[in-house]
């Protein structure tokens, strides 16, 4: 008796180390992790923590590493050093199919032959899962293509393919869904739309989501964290307003919006406000959250007119060409016309 | 899987090759017998003092040539005609013909000449065969050339003509030039496959044509000789080396 | 005339004069009576194909399919991990390429005679059987059927592999790795994903390699030793020592339809052609 006590409260306690370790561990953890590539270093040190539940974004431009990172995570590729590790588990060892993460491919790679809900199926039956009718009807309504589940992929638009490709991983409740440029394949306006649809899908499922994009816009806008990677390494790791507002580096700066660069410091277009030359105050009052203490005398060269909004090109005295972006009515400007660019201190971005 | 997979290519690249391979090591054998005794080019002595087989080789090259030359002719001029303007009926005759069974076609042209004989009073010879040769080589020149002309742009054709050239002008200076490669492949091919064939040559040689297949064939029913392994070893190493110089030819 | 029609006229007259006239005399052939000595004699009858399902007949012409159908069926199991190791291959394709289309350069001829020379009872494979202690005897490995399947399966395997390995090719990777991000093993993603995406590959290789099979002769003649006969050896037969021409055209008129019959069926569903 004494003994199945004992051995019953050893049980809960490891239930229990179990619980906590698992709850507490972050989902997905990447240690020091380098990839080599013949003749190139793909991966260079990458150390990053991704917490349970949110969705993250790696942004950079083209060739930065954060694919390769990416399919380092599924397991498509080995890392040169350094660990992969899922809910605190080094998992470098493992085979794609042995870990509990799934991709959303640039293209979906969905199976031609299969039907979607066919292709859906397909990871439920490889993990030998039980009840997949259910699950299957239940993650096509979360995604919503109820109805189209015998079609095949040449049958559906780019965006029900999308949703497919989405349902296809989800349904195996995955650590973490990794997603590679998911909306690179879709016309610009259905990219707006979806990326609402693939944030509140997050949400509504609990997965994590780790997104790769080169579209800072795309990053900024879904996600709770991002990952600013250039040339194999990550520049800053912050919320979309950290990074944008205050970025560590020239080149986060740059990647994330237009900069002006005006005697060694960072202005986005947007805090820059523009007077007649002569004019002391800012014409405009009514609009004032930080006081414009900082000008710049300059000449109107252009402007581009983008319906919402207007940006004026001034070419500084002092030789730099700068961009202002204005509010439509604001924007009376005409090439050639003497400004002072005007913005505040506080809007500064100043590197080392 | 990976590793299997390696394995097994291994073991299905020997079970292609090492069959001819261990032919060739043998047709160096001093023994007669399939026991290594000690290197000897006794067997290749052999072959030049057979006129037979001389005999045969020099027929199968004189058939080759003259069947290469005409079908490649013939069928580049075709593949040219079906690619300015395809036609199904041609276009099904040749794979038709591409499908008959050897021996099927190598009876039909037995029967056709034994039936036109009747009134010509001629014989069966060398000519019987190229032309039997040239019926199953169109189709192999027809199909290699047209893979080249499919990777060329007919606007070049149109800008020779835009330029002043007439049809025969821009298929002679454009068009020709460009699909030499194509041509040199379908000749090479043609070339083997009428070095090498047995099954219709045998049906429409003459008394006095036996070609080198036939000579091997006989040799083979009677069972192995060296003497085989020795001309096969000669025939595998023509044709390499044939197909290095056109490899090099079609990278120039 | 036109150009074209110039250069279409040779390749017509040829195909007319050695494809259409003799195919045509064939078929007149197998509606003419035998001749007393050979040859052919008035009047049109059927009687060649009413003998045609003679039971010893039909039992050649059932044999040749199945040899035809078995070869094929081992070509295709012998050529699909090696054309998915060539299209898996990092580096070296080409040569491995040029490895599988070397066979088509040497003589169909000489590589029935390797397994000759490698079978017979004075052969590598006996001899070195009875020098290892092996067997006592030589073993009867020529002149039988397994001889000749072998000898069909060597000689068109390169037509099975090259088709499968453009399909193989083809296929986008990502396909293979969504697979294995699913769950799938490496031999699940083969069979699922791999193997009916390659369907088209291997309906062509399967024609490429049954057709000329159906109608072999040289492989069952040389390496069959006159003992297995297919439909090949039966024409040849016919118009040489049975010299019953008549009878000899209707099974070659047979074999052609039989040919035709699995270019159609195989190919209907395929949009692609041959080439």
């Amino acid at each position: 008796m004494a003994e199945l006590r004992s051995s019953a409260s050893a049980h809960a306690a490891q239930v229990l180390r179990y619980y906590f370790y698992y709850s507490m561990a972050p989902i997905l953890e990447l240690r020091k992790l380098v990839k080599h590539f013949p003749g190139q270093q793909a991966v260079r040190e990458i150390s990053l923590v991704i917490p349970r539940g949110s969705f993250f974004s790696l942004l950079g431009p083209s060739g930065c590493g954060k694919t390769t990172t990416l399919r380092l995570i599924a397991g498509f590729e080995q890392p040169t050093s350094g660990d992969v590790l899922l809910n605190g588990e080094i998992v470098n060892q493992r085979q794609p199919y042995e870990r509990n993460v799934s991709t959303v491919f640039q293209n979906y790679a969905l199976f031609p032959h299969l039907t979607a809900r066919a292709n859906v199926e397909f990871g439920l039956k490889r993990h030998r899962a039980t009840d997949i009718g259910r699950r299957v009807r239940e993650v096509l309504e979360l995604v919503g293509l109820t109805g189209k589940e015998t079609r095949r992929p040449a049958q559906l638009s780019g965006g029900e393919r999308q949703r497919v490709a989405l349902a296809r991983s989800l349904v195996l409740q995955p650590d973490v869904l990794l997603l590679d440029e998911p909306l690179a394949a879709l016309d610009p306006k259905l990219r707006k739309q979806m990326r609402v649809e693939l944030k509140a899908l997050q949400r509504r499922a609990g997965v994590t989501f780790l997104l790769v994009t080169h579209d800072q816009e795309e990053a900024l806008s879904m996600s709770d964290h991002l990952a600013v990677m250039n040339e194999g390494r990550i520049e800053q790791v912050g919320s979309p307003e950290d990074v944008y507002l205050r970025p560590r580096s020239r080149f986060v700066a740059g990647f994330l919006g237009a900069v002006n660069w005006i005697s060694g410091a960072g202005i986005r277009p947007e805090a820059v406000r523009l007077l007649p030359a002569g004019e002391v105050t800012p014409g405009d009052a009514t609009s004032g959250d930080a006081t414009p203490d900082r000008r710049a005398p300059g000449v109107v060269t252009g402007s581009v007119f983008l319906g919402d909004c207007v940006q004026v090109l001034v070419r500084l005295h002092s030789g730099e060409d700068t961009v202002a972006q204005l509010p439509r009515r604001a924007a009376l400007f005409q090439p050639g016309d003497p400004v002072q660019f005007t913005w505040s201190a506080a809007d500064e971005m100043t590197f080392p | 899987m990976k590793r299997w997979l390696g394995l097994y290519a291994v073991a299905f690249f020997a079970f292609l090759h090492l069959p001819l391979l261990t032919l060739t090591v043998f047709s160096f054998n001093s023994s007669r017998f399939t026991k290594w005794e000690h290197f000897s080019l006794v067997w290749y002595r052999a072959i030049f003092r057979d006129p037979q087989i001389l005999q045969g080789a020099w027929n199968s090259v004189i058939i080759a040539l003259w069947a290469t030359v005409l079908s490649t002719v013939i069928g580049t001029l075709c593949a040219y005609g079906l690619w300015k303007r395809n036609s199904r009926t041609l276009t099904g005759a040749l794979y038709l013909s591409l499908v008959t069974p050897e021996i099927v076609s190598g009876i039909a042209l037995l029967a056709l000449f034994q039936w036109a004989f009747r009134w010509l009073h001629w014989q069966l010879g060398l000519y019987t065969v190229v032309l039997a040769h040239i019926a199953f080589c169109i189709a192999y020149v027809v199909i290699v050339v047209s893979a080249r002309l499919r990777t060329l742009s007919p606007a070049l054709e149109e800008a020779a003509m835009d330029l002043g050239a007439n049809p025969w002008q821009a298929f002679w200076y454009v068009t020709l030039p460009a699909l030499a490669p194509g041509i040199l492949a379908a000749a090479l091919l043609a070339l083997t496959v009428s070095f090498d064939d047995y099954v219709i040559t045998s049906m429409v040689a003459g008394v006095d044509s036996e070609t080198l297949p036939m000579v091997i064939y006989a040799m083979a029913r009677r069972g192995a000789s060296p003497v085989i392994n020795a001309i096969s070893a000669i025939v595998t190493l023509v044709f390499g080396v044939l197909i290095l110089i056109s490899e090099r030819v079609r990278e120039r | 005339m036109k150009l074209r029609t110039w250069f279409l006229l040779p390749a017509w007259l040829s195909l007319v004069l050695l494809f259409a006239v003799p195919f045509a005399i064939v078929l007149a052939y197998s509606f003419l009576t035998r001749g007393v000595y050979g040859g052919i004699e008035l009047p049109w009858t059927a009687e060649s194909y009413r003998r045609l399902f003679d039971p010893l007949y039909l039992a050649i012409l059932w044999r040749s399919f199945a040899m035809a159908l078995a070869a094929t069926a081992l070509c295709l199991l012998l050529a699909f991990p090696a054309a998915l190791f060539i299209s898996r291959a990092a580096r070296h394709k080409n040569l491995y390429l040029q490895l599988v289309m070397l066979p088509f350069w040497t003589s169909f001829l000489v590589r029935t005679y390797a397994w000759i020379f490698l079978l017979r009872d004075t052969g590598l494979f006996n001899t070195a059987l009875q020098a290892l202690g092996i067997t006592h005897g030589p073993l009867p490995l020529l002149y039988n059927d397994g001889a000749v399947l072998l000898g069909l399966v060597y000689g068109y395997l390169p037509f099975m592999v090259l088709p499968i390995y453009a399909t193989l090719d083809r296929l986008d990777p990502a396909l293979v790795e969504a697979a294995a991000d699913l769950g799938a093993r490496p031999l699940a993603t083969v069979w699922r994903i791999v193997v009916p995406l390659s369907r088209p590959g291997i309906v062509a290789g399967s024609v490429l390699v049954f057709i000329p099979c159906l109608g072999a002769y040289l492989t069952p003649d040389l390496l069959g030793g006159g003992r297995t006969v297919m439909v090949g050896n039966l024409v040849q037969n016919q118009f040489t020592t049975a010299r019953d021409w008549p009878f000899g055209a209707a099974v070659s008129i047979a074999l052609m339809a039989l040919v035709a019959l699995v270019l159609v069926v195989f190919l209907r569903r395929q949009s692609e052609p041959l080439a």
